[in-house]
């Protein structure tokens, strides 16, 4: 095996997911490493809508809450097997994803992202309103822990061990899509929609496959996300969290499945450690959202290391292609 | 059912959807000259609401706070124009939609700074008398609203169609290439395109402010209903902004009288949705 096989981005996930379940045992640091494997779901699944799609999601916090309260009503009031409730929840987005798809993605440009906008503010005042279902304002609690082979996992270090290679395998399959004759489509469509069109894309079918994918991830998620903190409540289902997603995509970098998983983890670890950065959370997600946009629109990660071979080159008298 | 109350529904549903056109018109009038959908047109609501009630806290003249909050937030609309859009190298529509959320949310959360989170009351325009039109009652402030707010469409048709920098502003719209040829400045157009629906959006704010309280996040939902509005009209017609507008207005009002209240804020999706859904180019075919 030569050196650079070693530095397989996948040799390192895996080798990192395998270094953290031996060497953390501490339980708030091995929750906060869930919630990022959560949220990466999430982010992987709405970047490969705005990276790949070309399309955007100021709504995806409804999808990750319709999986959540699916997981949570059918498992709590009705006591259903959490994994029949995970899989209900991800019909249940796929189709709502679907429906509201058809007539948003006909259309081009800002159809999607105001149909989305519009679907995630309805669904948080459903949660807040439908009380005898979601619980209301105060939220669902008593959502058992899911268990796997005879094991519950009610400790942070089990759902870890699940939560983490459900992760993997998710990045292996967007990694996939990516490189596949489906991806390659996407990439087509965003570069240029008639342009694929003229080559034989169905950009209308792609889009949908590529929207109706990203929902799907954010029910997982959901999902997930329920059976580990065993309480939800509309105020995790937010606009804001939307615009959040966002800027974690934005941060690491749009058409980048690795920097979903940096974007996830900085603004997921970030607010932990500095209480400042709580306080003026809105402000610097604002301020990210449009510097990156404006200066870096390839990313945060990306734009850095463009900066930086620029700068190579200028040095060493090179040409820039 | 009593005709009363639907009168009364049909008071404040009017007066709320006038102020939603007011909002809608400032997406129209971006949107026709660059394309561009501003998510931040509530913040400049917000803005224009708790910056007037600032300055009249400062010294107690209305028609000063008015015209001071609208100055105010009609410069920051243009900054916001020059420091965050103009410099956009490759101005795709997914980029310029989180600029605008961005700066919707940047501009939420610098408000928070300076205002905290509680909330401001601006006095009524001219008391708080009400009077009485058949069984309903209706309060000044609702005359204000309405009154206001006909007086600006009708002055913005006459800038439109009357004067030169109206026109050259409709002819960026129909062909920027060939305005461009006949010496107008796109750059020059579009500044004052942010300018125009700022201040709109401003005045919108400030009209409401004596009804509603001013508050630091009250701009999202006004901005988004505003947009619904402007989307129900097609985007392409002032018209159809304004009609939305008031449509929205009163069936947001209905369904609160008549359902429940709760679900308030969900009607004007709810309308969204279903509109793009049936009709995508709005009630009113949109054009220039």
């Amino acid at each position: 095996m030569n050196p650079r096989q070693f530095l397989n981005p996948w040799v390192l996930f895996g080798a990192g997911v395998l270094l953290v379940a031996g060497v953390v045992h501490n339980d708030y640091y091995l929750t906060l490493i869930n919630f990022i494997g959560i949220f990466t779901l999430l982010v992987v699944g709405l970047n490969l809508l705005m990276g790949y799609g070309g399309q955007i999601s100021l709504g995806h916090a409804a999808f990750f809450a319709l999986g959540a309260y699916t997981s949570g009503i059918l498992t709590a009031t009705y006591g259903l097997d959490p994994w029949l409730a995970l899989l209900a929840g991800l019909v249940v987005c796929g189709l709502t994803a679907f429906l509201i798809g058809v007539p948003a993605l006909k259309l081009r440009g800002y159809y999607l992202a105001m149909a989305t906008l519009g679907f995630g503010i309805i669904v948080y005042i459903f949660l807040n309103e439908a009380q005898d279902w979601t619980g209301g304002p105060s939220g669902l609690v008593g959502i058992p822990n899911l268990s796997l082979g005879g094991f519950e996992l009610n400790t942070p270090k089990r759902l870890y061990l699940l939560i983490w290679p459900v992760l993997g395998i998710i990045l292996g399959l967007s990694a996939n899509l990516v490189n596949s004759r489906t991806g390659r489509a996407l990439r087509a469509l965003h570069d240029g929609e008639a342009a694929a069109q003229s080559l034989g894309v169905n950009t209308a079918r792609v889009k949908m496959m590529i929207f109706v994918w990203s929902a799907l991830y954010a029910s997982l998620a959901g999902s997930l996300y329920a059976h580990t903190l065993n309480f939800i409540a509309p105020s995790s289902f937010t606009f804001m969290f939307s615009i959040k997603l966002v800027t974690m995509v934005v941060l690491g970098g749009m058409a980048s499945i690795w920097g979903s998983l940096l974007g996830a983890a900085v603004l997921t670890v970030l607010p932990e450690l500095l209480t400042v950065f709580h306080d003026y959370e809105v402000i610097i997600f604002g301020a990210i959202l449009m510097v990156v946009m404006i200066f870096l629109p390839r990313g945060l990660v990306r734009g850095i290391l463009d900066l930086w071979e620029f700068r190579r080159y200028k040095k060493e008298g090179g040409i820039i292609g | 059912m009593e005709l009363a109350p639907i009168l009364q529904y049909l008071i404040s549903g009017l007066t709320n959807g006038a102020i939603y056109a007011l909002i809608a018109l400032g997406f129209v009038i971006i949107y026709h000259a660059t394309t561009i959908i501003n998510f931040a047109q509530g913040e400049m609501v917000m803005l224009g609401a708790l910056s007037a009630i600032s300055i009249y806290h400062f010294h107690p003249s209305l028609p000063l706070a008015f015209l001071g909050g609208v100055v105010l937030v009609t410069l920051i609309g243009i900054l916001f124009e020059r420091l965050a859009l103009r410099p956009v190298k490759d101005p795709n529509h997914i980029t310029l939609i989180i600029i605008t959320v961005g700066g919707a949310v940047f501009i939420r959360g610098i408000a928070m700074l300076i205002w905290g989170k509680e909330a401001y009351s601006l006095p009524s325009f001219s008391g708080d008398a009400p009077f009485h039109l058949g069984p309903a009652t209706l309060l000044p402030q609702n005359l204000w609203v309405l009154g206001l707010t006909g007086v600006v469409l009708l002055a913005l048709e006459a800038f439109f169609r009357l004067t030169l920098v109206g026109k050259a502003m409709r002819a960026c719209a129909y062909n920027p290439r060939a305005a461009r040829l006949v010496g107008i400045s796109q750059g020059r157009m579009v500044q004052l395109s942010f300018a125009l629906s700022a201040a709109l959006g401003a005045g919108a704010g400030i009209l409401i402010a004596p009804l509603t309280l001013g508050v630091y996040d009250m701009g999202t939902m006004l901005g988004l209903k505003g947009f619904c509005a402007a989307i129900l009209g097609g985007l392409g017609s002032s018209f159809g902004g304004v009609l939305g507008g008031l449509i929205l207005g009163v069936a947001e009002s209905l369904a609160t009288g008549l359902i429940s209240s709760g679900y308030r804020d969900a009607v004007a999706f709810f309308i969204l949705l279903l509109v793009l859904f049936l009709r995508p180019q709005g009630l009113i075919r949109g054009g220039s």
